[in-house]
């Protein structure tokens, strides 16, 4: 249910917004929650935007747990 | 780009939890957490890490009560022509359920958005209701949908809720030690981290916001032991790739406008204080409680019982594993659930049920397999 699932919007007119989900599978999703341009991603959740994504975050979570995994543990 | 799913880096941490010497318990509240906890198999790479993690009540469908499931049973005797997900057709209600009453010819029509619910009510003349279950992840599209002007023949049951209060009602029942949480990655997407804030400082608890892929619950996983085995109380936030510390505000500020908190009772809890979405007064025209309250009086006076040995109560609260219900794969199986933790695919029954049998023989992860 609270399943989401990230694709890339290649139309927008409005609040309505072609994705492509990348298995060849478009659909149209309603992106009145998020501010999103053509060519970005958004996870969608039911039919609705709920956050776009960019690569920069996606960089930041492989630093990140390269960071905590280079960490010692404490005994 | 938003695959993480390296192997090294898995056994890396495998072996850094191992070191730890840990024996931690840990609950989640998301069952697309406890999906990839089994489908993968990192709740049996995790145990001899001494890390035992349940699934506490994170399941929409399953945290519905029998009375919600009884009033959407109503409606679709009376004529109404009642929508939802799928995963809500065949939990059992006290008269049967949603696909068993289809069957008998009442107008049951499963939607994967709200917005295809609207649009069947602007092609027909009778009354639609759309059963709305789901946490903070989904009510957004509800309230969106209820902002922009939806047919008058168009109505919402809502069951939707809120996540931390429950997480609030879990720690205060203290049934089980919960030594740290992890937090539910898609929730947090749209209230961000800082809810977590004030339940780390009540109860003293560790929380780790994180994503669904394998890497990312094992990385949940070691960052909660790090907290716990230094005595820290943190919210942490592994998914940074989606959750930011003040969630989606477009999405809140919608939520705010349509929704008010209200007390609500979850299947294996009591009442739980400010946990329910209630439809605002502004948005009664569409509230199918207050459009159909005639209708729904047949409710009073009606008892529910939990199916006889039926143990998801307990699943749902986090006390036990699905194979310690008795009726685990022998009565209950999803072909014919006796409770709804083994009908929603987000249920700790039906994932165990599914993946569970993988256990053996299973040696490593199967990184690369188990595409949603
Ligand atoms: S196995 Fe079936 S009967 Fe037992 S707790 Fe799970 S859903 Fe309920």
């Amino acid at each position: 249910m609270c399943l989401a699932i990230p694709g890339r919007v290649v139309e927008k007119e409005g609040d309505v917004a072609r994705v492509d989900f990348g298995d060849g599978t478009l659909r149209e999703v309603d992106v009145s929650l998020v501010e999103v341009k053509v060519g970005e991603y958004v996870l969608v959740h039911a039919g609705f935007a709920i956050q776009v994504l960019d690569e920069e975050d996606a960089r930041e979570t492989l630093k990140l747990w390269e960071e905590i995994l280079s960490q010692e543990v404490t005994p | 780009m938003f695959r993480f799913r390296d192997r090294t880096t898995a056994e890396r941490i495998i072996k850094k939890l191992r070191e730890m010497g840990l024996n931690i318990f840990l609950m989640h509240v998301c069952g697309t957490h406890q999906d990839t906890l089994v489908r993968y198999g990192l709740d049996c790479m995790l145990e001899p890490c001494g890390v035992k993690i349940r699934q506490g009540p994170g399941c929409p469908v399953c945290v519905t009560t029998p009375e919600e499931i009884e009033e959407a049973l109503i409606l679709a005797r009376k004529g109404k022509i009642i929508t939802t997900f799928g995963d809500m057709m065949k939990v059992p209600g006290e008269s049967g359920s949603l696909q068993s009453m289809r069957g008998k010819g009442h107008r049951i029509q499963v939607v994967y958005s709200i917005r295809d619910a609207v649009e069947l009510a602007r092609r027909v003349r009778e009354d639609v209701v759309f059963f709305a279950i789901g946490f903070e992840t989904t009510a957004p599209s509800t309230a969106a949908t209820l902002l922009s002007d939806p047919p008058s023949n168009f109505s919402i049951l809502s069951c939707h809720r809120y996540i931390p209060p429950a997480v609030k009602a879990l720690l205060e029942m203290g049934e089980t030690r919960i030594q740290g949480l992890i937090e539910p990655g898609h929730v947090s997407t749209v209230i961000g981290t800082r809810p977590y804030e004030e339940i780390a400082e009540r109860y003293r608890i560790p929380q780790v916001v994180a994503g669904f892929e394998p890497l990312d619950l094992l990385m949940g996983v070691y960052m909660l032991a790090q907290m716990i085995r230094k005595g820290e109380w943190r919210v942490a936030n592994e998914y940074v790739r989606s959750v930011k510390p003040e969630g989606n505000t477009k999405a809140l500020k919608v939520m705010d406008e349509v929704f008010e908190p209200t007390d609500v009772a979850w299947r294996g809890f009591p009442v739980i204080p400010g946990s329910g979405m209630k439809l605002r007064q502004r948005f009664e025209e569409y509230d199918a409680r207050t459009l159909f309250e005639d209708e729904l009086k047949e409710l009073r006076g009606m008892e529910f019982r939990t199916p006889s040995g039926c143990r998801c109560d307990e699943i749902l609260r986090g006390i036990i594993d699905p194979p310690e219900c008795p009726l685990f794969g022998r009565v209950c199986t999803p072909q014919s659930p006796v409770g709804p933790c083994m009908v929603s695919a987000e249920g700790s029954c039906s994932i165990e049920y599914k993946y569970g049998r993988r256990k053996i023989n299973r040696e490593s992860i199967q990184m690369g397999s188990g595409k949603r």
